[in-house]
């Protein structure tokens, strides 16, 4: 069809220019990195923006120090690949540092203390700009969310003060201290994203597809027996086949069980699928109807 | 596969969160663990039913009042078609909202109560749409099952609204009768209404021809980024990055760069998988040029004979969207066009639009929130411009606030 776009070269387009615009007006750029599909894909745009100049700004990955081996030893590799410069912010050292402290019991998760961490990289690094995968089809607070968002000097975000953003223009002015997180991936929904890994030929970290597991169960969801969960006597493992729907921390991610190991059979499940991404396999938003909209003003992502 | 993006417009009362709930539970956009939640909250707000308008409000203080108080995204797909909906409150407090998510609109969706007719705020909504220069516009008349499906009533609204309308710039306006609490003609049609003989919502949502909406005539390339690696592989490569805002560029074509004036053509059209043979909107390429001259971003590169205006002195619509400050005469604020950021003064605020009567008080001197006016600006450097109505990215802008860095403004270019 005579100058028409598909629906997934659109939205790269608009991600590019999303993107494209961030460096050019922003100082000290960064790009969060976890090795999850949304932040695989960011990177692959990333590439596409500045071909054939090498990524002009360095990932970071806020490590809570439990993740999947799978997870580092792809995301190292990755980066490696591609040539950029890798900042590790660790959750261990904000526990060592006395700057959060962990909690404990069976049912603890570093996922909260990220925040700290993230807010504490962001300032000691002095990046003013912060690009993240999210999306806002993934949870309902998203939905709100601009392609800059701002943040004020405590990371919070305050869903009363956010930018008209129109057209694509987008507005980027910050004062010291202050920064900008960025979403170029605000317009990209679950399917595109798995159509677009599909079509580009992205790879991903193998968990991501079926594989033969020691999970148990818990709170409705399949969790992976790992160093960093402790579990109860009443809690029976039992190796299964599974795959994992998003990349997170290994205490509270939820693996599924399936047989998709590859992407085409894990493109069909995903478009037949009745609970959302979130839903399936992520504790960490089910703890309050507005659980997501709570951490968000608290500064997480 | 195409992408469309629509937004909707209503006010609290006339269905648009049940509208759009029914598009995403009918098109199976709605995943079970989203439905399970709003039939849960829907218990705990003491309704007997499943309030699908639940699914589109997200936040805690919407919940709580039970509005919708900004623009939320909104994604599904048909096989046929990727939707975005820009979802947007029908008060006038949000018009700066409304502004915002029909910006990008290539459809804008307005819904009429059949039992209350074309009301003020329908007026207003269909006037912005008109005034955001949406190329397609869809009258839904809601909540048929109250009005027995009446083909009078529907016909009757359908000719009160048509007068209306001659007055704005509509160039495509669809009328469709349905009941989105009910599904009446929003996916199936209705067996409720025989006399309809149009398409039901979805099937127009996924039919509508919009690719002739954007500008292909007049080429416009806002120069947004230099890529210029200087390493061995690509030593001498000098790329000009950015996102085609109008025309079709080719290698070959001989092109003038603003503002300096210099000419060259097109070497290469480059991206990551290669060269391109075309680049249109909203395709974001890297152009190189045969010739080695001085290009940097907020320069405008497009072809001799077919140039953009260049001026510092600009007239435009502009909707106030900042809440601590007002427009007036005088007013001093950052300019973002395109790729270019410039300052800007007000030399003259000519009137202020009354989106509801759309009566032009002259008498006006200043812009409050969400206030809509006609002025004049002075910028410290040229801008390079198309008519908004000639083209929706060279025509528009932004103004932004010195002091807090707010988007204090939008702005459409009238050219002279």
């Amino acid at each position: 069809m005579a100058y028409e776009l598909s629906h997934l070269r659109a939205l790269e387009a608009e991600s590019i220019h999303v993107m494209r615009e961030v460096v050019a007006t922003f100082e000290r750029p960064v790009a969060l990195f976890s090795g999850g599909k949304d932040s695989v894909v960011m990177l692959h745009l990333a590439r596409k923006a500045f071909w054939p100049c090498p990524i002009p700004f360095p990932v970071m990955h806020v490590d809570t120090g439990h993740n999947f081996d799978e997870v580092i030893e792809f995301r190292d590799r990755t980066v490696e690949a591609v040539g950029a410069r890798l900042v590790v912010a660790s959750v261990q050292e904000s526990i060592d540092a006395g700057r959060v402290v962990e909690d404990t019991g069976p049912r603890s998760s570093r996922n909260r203390l990220q925040t700290v961490t993230l807010l504490d990289a962001l300032e000691q690094n002095e990046f003013d700009a912060v690009f993240g995968g999210a999306r806002r089809d993934e949870e309902k607070a998203r939905a709100k969310e601009r392609v800059f968002s701002f943040r004020d000097e405590f990371g919070q975000w305050d869903p009363k003060n956010q930018r008209p953003e129109l057209w694509s223009l987008y507005n980027g002015r910050v004062k010291r201290g202050e920064h900008i997180r960025v979403f170029p991936l605000s317009n990209w929904t679950e399917l595109d994203i798995w159509q677009y890994i599909a079509d580009e030929e992205v790879e991903l970290p193998s968990i991501y597809f079926a594989h033969r597991r020691e999970v148990f169960r818990r709170d409705g969801m399949l969790l992976a027996v790992t160093p960093f969960i402790t579990r109860l006597d009443d809690e029976e493992v039992t190796e299964m086949t599974v795959r994992f729907r998003t990349v997170g921390d290994a205490t509270c991610t939820g693996a599924v069980e399936s047989g998709a190991a590859t992407l085409d059979e894990v493109i069909a499940e995903v478009a037949a699928t009745r609970i959302t991404e979130r839903g399936a396999t992520r504790a960490d938003d089910r703890i309050s109807e507005a659980g997501m909209e709570d951490r968000k003003r608290e500064g997480y992502f | 596969m195409e992408l469309l993006r629509f937004a909707t417009a209503g006010s609290v009362d006339d269905g648009k969160s049940t509208l759009i709930g029914r598009l995403l539970y009918d098109s199976k956009a709605i995943f079970e663990d989203q439905l399970e939640s709003v039939e849960r909250t829907s218990r705990q707000l003491g309704h007997d039913y499943t309030d699908l308008a639940l699914l589109t409000d997200g936040l805690r203080a919407e919940r709580e009042q039970g509005i919708t108080i900004d623009v939320a995204y909104r994604y599904f797909a048909t096989p046929k078609r990727k939707f975005i909906i820009a979802d947007t409150p029908g008060h006038i407090q949000y018009t700066r909202n409304m502004v915002t998510g029909a910006s990008t609109a290539d459809l804008a969706l307005v819904l009429i109560d059949a039992r209350k007719g074309i009301l003020e705020q329908s007026r207003r909504h269909a006037f912005l749409a008109s005034l955001l220069r949406i190329p397609h516009l869809v009258l839904c008349v809601n909540k048929m099952d109250l009005v027995d499906y009446d083909q009078g009533r529907f016909d009757e609204i359908k000719s009160e609204f048509r007068d209306f309308a001659t007055k704005l710039d509509v160039a495509d306006l669809t009328f469709i009768p349905i009941s989105a609490l009910h599904g009446d003609n929003v996916v199936d049609r209705s067996a409720n209404t025989p006399w309809y003989e149009g398409s039901p919502l979805l099937h127009h949502l996924e039919e509508v021809f919009i690719a002739s909406d954007r500008n292909l005539i007049d080429v416009r390339l806002p120069v947004q980024y230099v890529l210029r690696p200087k390493n061995d592989e690509f030593h001498d490569y000098r790329g000009y990055a950015g996102t085609v805002a109008g025309g079709v560029l080719k290698p070959g074509d001989e092109v003038v760069v603003l503002p300096s004036g210099f000419t060259s053509t097109i070497e290469s059209i480059d991206t990551l998988d290669g060269p391109v043979a075309e680049a249109f909107p909203p395709m974001a390429v890297s152009v190189r040029l045969a010739d080695d001259i001085d290009v940097s971003r907020g320069d405008m590169i497009c072809r001799p004979q077919n140039q953009p205006q260049v001026d510092q002195e600009i007239e435009a619509l502009v909707c106030w969207m900042d809440e601590r400050s007002a427009l007036r005469q005088g007013s001093k604020l950052w300019i973002k066009h395109t790729t270019s950021d410039a300052r800007a003064m007000v030399r003259d605020l000519h009137y202020r639009l009354d989106v509801n009567t759309l009566h032009r008080d002259e008498a006006a001197d200043m812009l409050d929130l969400n206030e809509i006016g006609r002025v004049s600006l002075r910028t410290t450097q040229p801008l390079f411009f198309d008519d908004y109505r000639r083209n929706r990215t060279t025509g528009s802008f932004i103004l932004v606030d010195e002091a807090t860095n707010a988007t204090a403004g939008a702005g459409m270019i009238l050219s002279h």
